[in-house]
């Protein structure tokens, strides 16, 4: 290695895979010494291969080069082999997105060539603006996960944790450990034959939970604080008495579950109006209370005999009105089925009907279903107006949509299949006056300065990055599990639960390596600020999408680097420009924007910026490249971590230096966002909403810049959208900056 | 190739002066190019079809076909069941599966059966002409014998139902079987591609007891097969040939159309490509003549293999 | 002997469900639909239908006896089997529907001069009488089933179809006096009748 301070950058050029055949690759090399100013250049016939990166090593270790330009294929392949830890390395894409995009022959050669050679010029400029990012690893290493709910997913969370080999703190509100699942008389099957409700296994699992040697239970205890970051989150456990109790720990995962929707909101089908109508937790109840005593499930208005019980599904659920809750709960319809064989399998003179809309059942549920229909349950399609409930008799008034007809039931018990509320907490998006009357109460308790809780999704939800990543909420290092991010079954919570703590244990290990969780997992980088530029402005504190940056005493932005996950929005939004990180910095990207050779007002070849999401839109372009979907030759793409790190400041130098137009590739927002960095491509469409009123100060064309939403399967549409956008520039006709940077 | 031998279920409309006796006119035929001895059951009898469901129980449609099998296994064992008509194959199909599946009911049946003095084994297979022609001989193999192709002749395959479903012929969909515009392929035809109706149900038997629904069925048939350009209609089934040919002149009179499509067998197509006469084939047979098919049978080929 | 009917109503009362899974052929797969309705889509004949075969399965576990068992529908079952082949549940439903009618045909519900049971009917006669089908004999016997009168005009009115068989040698008219037929006409009419008697052995009491 050379000595510190001292640059020594060298440049590659890859000549295969048909790079060599297709363009002029001595030009490149050529480009790469004159302009990108390479104090090493080689052209290699098959750079990839053993002989070529040990030519690369080589130079690094005896020629002491410092920086590593790779001309070849794209950044995202052949990470194996152009693999040095030990120096920045920039990759110009001349493969995928030159030579595979671009037709082949002697009409498209000189704009080809002119590409390949701005890529070498862009690499060579990028590479001498990176630095090797050193990693911050957290100090204080703890690796416990924390554990708050001690259900079916907080217990299996805790035990699978545990069983890894870490340590685990479950955190439960009650009394007791199980949840919802011990309140249960059995479930419904969740293996096969998925034939007859089984045992739950909550007593089996609350033993092994309670004996593990690296499991510790506090019952009766809540959070009074969550602090810290992944490795070293300080969490205040009180007790009833409000006495509490500091606890280490290196991630949470929130598996607080749900409470049953009040059955007394639902009046007009008898809830909370008669003993008869009960919910299916109420049914449990009542079959697990005759089970004890070893009787048939009575009646509980005079404790006669059930002849017959009706189900009515989607109670207070699946609600358009407004009134109750919008969603499905998933799991209800299989609850029905079980309860129903509750029945059946103890006497199948008892009738028992379920009335259903859609019937749904999840999983294996379907061989559930066809048990229960020959067990003799009966499926009703329709829907109930009305129970009315009186003596020891309920009547349900339904419409059967299969007759066309309005009908009525009588039945001894009426269940309402009602849904699954989640315990989210605070919704912290709401501001404090807004808050509703019966404030919820905090379940983290976050000292974190953009709110109390995990934020809320639809409906009250808690956070999950339900695309990619379903545990993953907005706060790194603390995870989602069960029934609090989204209704769902005993199975799948158990399942929610393993994936999370999987999650947990690697954001444990991430942190003490100072790396990122994902998407960019393992990048050591971290945002760095000099504070002495920082105006206090608060917009990387408020826009960061993972809560990672509090303020300090003097409210400067305090960053928590274990708490990000290096997208680049704070760079994105900071003003001054003073966040960086080493390997991607406003300087990375812009002199990139600055280092082409742009052409004259009158070569009729504009120069057109991609800005693409590295994600989705870039890979999108590869693939493009791969199966040969030709696009513009006018178009330089540059890979940014997400569209939320555009800093503007690269669109307004890209104007001023003559650049005809500036188009940026990002994923969808809103609440299908498909952003790996949820709120990223959101904020860079609000930041550029903005960009108008600065192209009209310099007498620009609106349509200068544009962003459009791309999914990685737009293989075919990002070509196409880019020769469209093409297209407009030609007929606005060439920017009147060129010449003047 | 060796000679192949089946034990043969023709079925009533197939007998002499029968709805379809031309249908067994042209096996014949085409089984004698294919070097296929078909020896017919010994006394069989009618598998009861799928009408006669009202007043008979399942026990004795089963019986009837029962005896079938009884009969085949004791004179001709070791052969395969064949039948030509759809109706045949399903029913001894079924009752075969039936009888197969439960020995409550196989005994029964063989309670019954010994009062003919018969005794069924559950040993023979129920097999279709179509099946046989696949799988034992295969598209390559009866193609080999084509001494007449039969070209500038358009086809609308129009498999319908019970050679279709619910059994149908193996590694075939019931929605879009390609057997039959393979079969018309191999021996030079063209299949009209994409003929919708090509699994339609004819009415089957509720050509006789509801004509006019099923003479409805019938004209978007035929109709169909016009808009694909076809020369005339194809079909592996006794019944849908009859259905959808006698009927024609009907539907005319109530619709106003001009329907006078012909409606000929797959064997009938394969008599005239391996060089049979128009009487092999059984083209003198039809209400509405096949004219193209019948250029072609009188027409004299000099190579002859 | 007492009218099936009324003994069979007696026998279950309001569970009609079981009375078809105990008396109707396949019965026993009725409570089985899952109510999608591709059988009623998949029908050729649908539009005749006055409840489809989905509705029909519905009626019964709701108990609709008189109207299931009376109405025309199941005889407008071509048995072409689409229903059967798509049925995400596999139900036999062709089966099922041919069950129902046999039961309705078995009680004296199915509707009078419903010309399908007719001809089913007769077909059956026609058929196990000499073992073989008399295509002549079946035609005008369905021909005739609303007397002499309309026999003859019906028969008029399909002579050309009747003639163009004869021409085609599809059609033989001294079928009418002895057609094709078995050998052990005896053995089969022995055999028929032991199937009926094993039936009526297992029958439980009310039929």
């Amino acid at each position: 290695m050379s000595a510190v301070g001292e640059m020594k950058t060298a440049a590659y050029i890859c000549r295969g895979c048909g790079i060599g055949e297709r363009l002029n690759t001595k030009q490149m090399a050529m480009v790469a010494q004159k302009e990108g100013k390479m104090k090493v250049v080689r052209e290699h016939d098959f750079l990839c291969d053993a002989s070529g990166v040990q030519m690369i090593r080589d130079d690094i270790a005896n020629e002491a080069v410092t920086h590593v330009m790779i001309a070849a294929c794209s950044r995202r392949a052949k990470t194996e082999a152009f693999n040095f830890q030990d120096v920045p390395m920039a990759r110009a894409n001349i493969r995928e997105g030159v030579i595979w995009s671009q037709p082949e022959g002697a009409a498209a050669q000189e704009v080809t060539q002119d590409m390949a050679d701005d890529y070498v010029r862009m690499g060579c400029a990028e590479v001498k603006k990176m630095k090797l990012p050193a990693g911050a690893p957290v100090a204080s290493q703890n690796r416990r996960v924390l554990v708050v709910g001690g259900g079916m997913s907080g217990l299996t969370a805790a035990l699978e944790s545990a069983e890894a080999g870490f340590e685990a703190v479950i955190v439960e509100k009650q009394g007791a450990l199980g949840g919802w699942a011990a309140q249960l008389w059995k479930r419904a099957p969740f293996r096969s034959p998925y034939t007859d409700p089984v045992d739950t296994g909550v007593a089996e699992l609350v033993a092994k939970v309670t004996n593990h040697p690296r499991i510790e239970v506090h019952l009766n205890a809540t959070l009074a604080q969550t602090s810290g970051a992944p490795g070293a989150f300080t969490v205040q456990v009180a007790t009833e008495s409000g006495a509490t109790t500091a606890l280490e720990v290196g991630a949470i995962i929130q598996a607080t579950g749900f409470t049953t929707y009040d059955i007394a909101k639902l009046p007009e089908l008898g809830g909370g109006q008669h003993p008869n109508v009960v919910d299916q937790a109420g049914l449990e109840a009542l079959v697990i209370a005759a089970a004890r005593q070893g009787v048939p499930v009575k009646r509980p208005s005079d404790g006669g005999e059930v002849r017959s019980v009706v189900f009515l599904q989607c109670a207070g659920q699946r609600d358009d009105s407004g009134k109750h809750l919008p969603y499905c709960s998933g799991h209800c319809c299989n609850t029905s089925i079980k309860q129903a064989m509750y029945f059946k399998d103890a006497n199948p003179a008892i009738d028992t009907v379920v009335l259903y809309t859609d019937l749904r059942t999840p999983g294996m549920g379907e061989d559930f279903y066809r048990s229960g229909q020959t067990k003799g349950v009966t499926f009703t399609k329709g829907l109930a107006s009305g129970v009315a409930a009186a003596g020891n008799s309920c009547t349900v008034q339904f419409r059967d949509f299969i007759l066309d007809e309005d009908t009525s039931i009588e039945a001894d018990l009426v269940v309402l299949a009602t849904g699954q509320v989640p315990n989210s907490g605070v919704n912290i998006d709401i501001p404090e006056d807004q808050q509703p009357a019966v404030k919820p109460i905090s379940i983290l308790n976050l000292t974190y300065r953009q709110g109390k809780d995990l934020p809320q999704l639809k409906d009250g939800l808690t956070d999950s990055h339900f695309i990619c990543f379903p545990y993953e909420t907005r706060r790194t290092g603390i995870y989602a599990a069960g029934p609090v991010r989204r209704p769902m079954d005993i199975a799948q919570a158990t399942e929610d639960a393993t994936g999370a703590a999987l999650k947990a244990i690697q954001a444990v290990e991430n942190a003490a390596l100072g790396r990122a969780a994902h998407p960019r997992s393992g990048d050591l980088s971290y945002p760095i600020v000099p504070l002495e530029g920082c105006t206090q402005c608060k917009r990387c504190t408020v826009e960061c999408p993972f809560g990672a940056i509090d303020e300090d005493e003097k409210r400067f932005p305090l960053f928590n680097e274990s708490r990000c996950r290096r997208c680049g929005t704070c760079m994105g939004a900071c003003p001054v420009r003073v966040i960086s990180f080493e390997n991607y910095s406003p300087d990375t990207v812009g002199s990139q924007i600055k280092a082409i050779d742009m052409p004259d007002e009158f070569s009729e070849k504009p120069r057109i910026l991609v800005l693409a999401c590295e994600n989705d839109a870039y890979p999108a372009l590869d693939m493009a490249g791969m199966q040969r979907n030709v696009y513009s030759a006018f178009v330089r793409v540059i890979p940014v971590r997400c569209l939320g790190s555009v800093n503007t400041v690269w669109i307004t130098d890209a104007l001023n230096g003559g650049w005809d137009g500036v188009m940026m590739l990002g994923c969808k927002h809103g609440d299908d966002y498909q952003c790996h960095f949820v709120k990223g491509s959101e904020l860079a469409g609000y930041r550029m909403s903005k960009v108008d009123d600065t192209l009209k100060q310099m007498g620009l064309e609106t349509e200068r810049v544009a962003s459009y939403e791309v999914a990685i399967t737009d293989i075919a549409r990002a070509p196409q959208l880019i020769n469209e956008y093409v297209a407009k520039i030609q007929e606005i006709g060439m920017s009147p900056m060129k010449g003047f940077a | 190739m060796a000679k192949k031998e089946y034990a043969f279920y023709p079925g009533c409309s197939s007998q002499l002066k029968a709805s379809a006796s031309n249908y067994l006119v042209s096996v014949n035929a085409m089984c004698q190019t294919l070097d296929v001895k078909l020896t017919p059951i010994p006394d069989w009898n009618c598998c009861t079809a799928s009408i006669a469901y009202a007043p008979s129980s399942e026990l004795s449609r089963h019986v009837m076909n029962a005896r079938n099998f009884a009969l085949a296994e004791t004179h001709l064992p070791g052969q395969d069941i064949v039948a030509t008509c759809a109706a045949c194959w399903l029913n001894a199909r079924e009752s075969k599966e039936k009888l197969d599946g439960s020995a409550q009911l196989l005994a029964d049946a063989n309670e019954a059966l010994k009062e003919a003095g018969l005794k069924y084994q559950a040993k023979a297979e129920v097999r279709h002409m179509v099946e046989v022609l696949i799988e034992d001989f295969g598209y390559d193999e009866l193609g080999k014998h084509v001494v007449k192709p039969l070209d500038g002749i358009k086809f609308a395959g129009y498999v319908g139902c019970q050679t279709n479903r619910p059994f149908g012929i193996d590694g075939e969909s019931f929605e879009n079987p390609k057997y039959l515009d393979k079969l018309v392929e191999t021996v030079g035809g063209e299949a009209a591609a994409g003929y919708e109706q090509k699994v339609t149900c004819c009415g089957g038997a509720l050509a006789f007891s509801e004509p006019e629904k099923s003479q409805k069925q019938i004209k978007d048939i035929v109709e169909a097969a016009y808009d694909h350009g076809a020369d005339m209609i194809v079909t592996p089934c006794p019944l849908c040939q009859a259905n959808v040919e006698v009927y024609q002149a009907d539907i005319n009179k109530r619709y106003g159309t001009k329907l006078n499509m012909p409606v000929t067998y797959y064997s009938q197509l394969m008599t005239v490509a391996y060089g049979g006469t128009a009487k092999q084939a059984g083209l003198d047979g039809h209400i509405i003549q096949p004219k193209k098919l019948q250029d072609i049978a009188v027409r004299v080929v000099n190579t002859k293999k | 002997m007492s009218d099936p009917n009324v003994s069979a109503v007696e026998q279950y009362r309001n569970n009609f469900l079981r009375e078809v899974e105990e008396n109707v052929d396949e019965g026993q797969w009725v409570k089985m639909c899952m109510q999608c309705g591709v059988c009623a889509g998949s029908c050729p004949l649908g539009e005749h239908w006055e409840h489809s075969p989905q509705k029909l399965f519905m009626m019964i576990r709701a108990g609709k006896r008189e109207a299931v068992l009376s109405t025309n529908s199941m005889w407008m079952c071509t048995s072409c089997y689409n229903c059967v082949v798509r049925c995400p549940r596999q139900l036999p439903i062709t089966q099922i529907m041919h069950g129902l009618a046999a039961y309705a045909h078995r009680l004296g519900l199915a509707p009078k001069m419903q010309p399908t049971r007719d001809f089913s009917i007769q077909f059956w006669e026609n058929c196990t009488r000499t073992g073989r089908v008399n295509e002549l004999r079946l035609t005008i016997g369905l021909y005739f089933r609303d007397g002499l009168v309309a026999g003859f005009k019906k028969g008029w009115s399909m002579r050309n179809v009747a003639f163009g068989l004869l021409k085609a040698k599809r059609l033989n008219p001294f079928e009418l006096f002895k057609g094709h037929e078995c050998k052990d006409r005896k053995g089969i009419q022995a055999m028929l009748k032991k199937a009926n008697e094993i039936d009526a052995r297992k029958k439980r009491p009310t039929t």
